[in-house]
């Protein structure tokens, strides 16, 4: 790939749109993912579980079930 | 037990949110290295290969743009089948499935139509031409924000998803006009050339980078997709918490 | 059935109905486009079929969120649920009568309004004939759009945005069908035909459609 073709821009605009969004579609995720995890947490940490739930939990996941 | 009665349990026990919580924290870590590493060697091969000798190194968007087009439609037929599992099978996880697709469709739709336009300017000298293909396409966008917007309308999860799945299946009819919409019309937009009636009409120069670039797009939606029903599932859940803590609140006369 | 074919029309032609407003609303689109591109009157007269059909479908919008809505306010809906025959045919003649009330008013006051955009006889023909055909469609798929929002409280402006890439098509359709038969190489037959497709294939989902939606509010 030379840098000097015509319309290269196109290419790098396109390469950087492509980027910008896939980045953004993981960040959502993972963000989401995260503030989910932290409302449960707190309100784990509030004594509200669910009924299904052991007591002691894994952190990572909502807790697999008994 | 035959077969298919072992599968049919297999996908009953994916109903159970929990099951499908711990089996996709499994799953996930894998696929996205899968996905790392077709994006890298995809992305190797996308900018190492030749230039066509008529379109130079514009057609290098290609590598970005087909696939996306082609995520953003299957994005669309996984919606369709987790809405006929809401409507006819009121299976639990179906309508975590489509919402959490609906994001996802409208992002690929969007750089589909974003890179469509990079590349016609050049191309065709335009950055958008009503043709069939690009009118459909943007209409496929039209389909995607309103689901959106109607599922951020409506607050009960369940008459959301009933909904939805409704509108769904009533706007898959223009999925099938996007794909024949370059046969049906004679129009500016190139026919589909990958797959068709007496093999691909594309070099092997090309057709490499652009199935590596696909696969690794189908990975990448794999990923996105599951990480987005985990979060579903756990938007859920915390709902479902909040609400329970109010009753509890409620009948105890205070909170704890 | 016919008993609810004509209520609703009463209803929408009485004083407060949709059915005038719809039309003065198609006057004040037809009038406005003038001022916004213009009084070439050649350019008018060429766009002029695409301007009606643009008015016809969004007036054809305005009353749509209102199908079902007044009637579950004031419990009807339930009552039209209870009964025997199927809630989709019910759906089906409820659209008829706002068809009869917004579609069809509109086609048949195309001669004036195309006086105004300076259209010629066929002109007018061609835009009556295919809004005669085409609005029909407008209204099945309103009517699943309209029963998806029903119990929303800002329904009205979602449903236009639900309805609009839906009828995209159709508008599509209607438009070139039109174009076809005032320009004389173009086949005015397939647009014309397809049409009419769409017109029955909606006419099948769009009330299926509301009807699972209404069914799906009740529990």
């Amino acid at each position: 790939m030379s840098l000097d073709a015509p319309h290269i821009g196109f290419v790098l605009a396109s390469y950087g749109a492509a980027l910008a969004i896939i980045l953004g579609l993981i960040l959502w995720v993972l963000l989401d993912g995260r503030a989910r995890r932290a409302e449960i947490r707190a309100l784990e940490a509030a004594g509200i579980r669910r009924r299904s739930d052991r007591p002691v939990d894994d952190a990572r996941a909502a807790g697999p079930a008994p | 037990m035959s077969d298919t009665s072992l599968t049919i349990r297999r996908f009953a026990d994916l109903a159970n949110p929990t099951r499908f919580l711990a089996l996709s924290a499994r799953l996930l870590p894998w696929i996205c290295w899968l996905t790392a590493a077709l994006f890298g060697l995809g992305l190797f091969y996308a900018l190492t290969s030749a230039g066509d000798y008529q379109q130079g190194e514009t057609v290098r968007i290609m590598y970005v743009h087909v696939p996306s087009a082609w995520l953003a439609m299957m994005t669309y037929m996984v919606m369709t089948l987790s809405a006929l599992g809401t409507l006819v099978w009121r299976h639990p996880l179906a309508d975590v499935s489509a919402r959490a697709a609906m994001p996802i469709g409208a992002a690929f739709t969007a750089l589909a139509l974003v890179t469509g336009s990079l590349w016609g300017k050049p191309m065709w000298g335009a950055w958008w031409v009503w043709d069939a293909r690009l009118t459909s396409f943007f209409i496929l966008f039209l389909m995607y924000l309103g689901l959106i917007a109607l599922n951020r309308a409506l607050e009960d999860p369940t008459r959301a998803a009933r909904l939805s799945a409704i509108l769904i299946l009533l706007g898959f009819i223009n999925i099938p006009i996007i794909k024949f919409s370059v046969d049906w019309w004679n129009t500016l937009h190139q026919p589909a050339s990958v797959l068709r009636m007496g093999g691909s009409a594309i070099d092997g120069e090309f057709l490499r980078p652009l199935l590596l670039m696909a696969g690794a797009f189908t990975c990448l939606f794999l990923a996105l997709h599951l990480g987005a029903m985990r979060n579903e599932i756990l938007r859920r859940r915390v709902a479902a918490l909040r609400r329970q803590a109010a009753r509890g609140a409620l009948t105890a006369g205070g909170p704890a | 059935m016919r008993r609810l074919l004509l209520r609703d029309l009463a209803l929408a032609f009485r004083a407060g109905g949709g059915g005038l407003t719809g039309l003065l609303f198609f006057l004040a689109v037809v009038a406005i486009v003038p001022f916004g591109i213009g009084p070439d009157v050649k350019l008018l007269a060429r766009i002029g079929p695409a301007i009606l059909w643009i008015g016809a479908l969004l007036a054809a919008l305005l009353g749509l969120d209102r199908l079902f809505q007044a009637e579950r306010e004031d419990g009807t809906l339930d009552l039209l649920m209870m009964q025997e025959t199927p809630l989709s045919l019910i759906v089906l003649v409820k659209c008829m009568a706002h068809w009869v009330s917004s579609g069809l008013i509109l086609a048949l006051s195309v001669p004036v309004f195309g006086l105004l955009l300076n259209l010629g006889p066929l002109a007018i023909g061609a835009t009556m004939l295919t809004l005669f055909v085409g609005t029909p469609a407008l209204t099945l798929i309103g009517a699943g759009a309209a029963a998806v929002t029903v119990a929303l409280p800002r329904g009205g402006l979602l449903v236009s945005v639900l309805v609009l890439p839906l009828a995209i098509p159709v508008l599509i359709f209607g438009v070139s069908a039109t174009q076809a038969a005032i320009e004389a190489p173009a086949a005015f037959l397939t647009p014309f035909l397809i049409l009419i497709a769409l017109n029955l294939l909606f006419a099948v989902l769009g009330p299926l459609a509301a009807a699972t939606a209404l069914r799906s509010l009740e529990d």
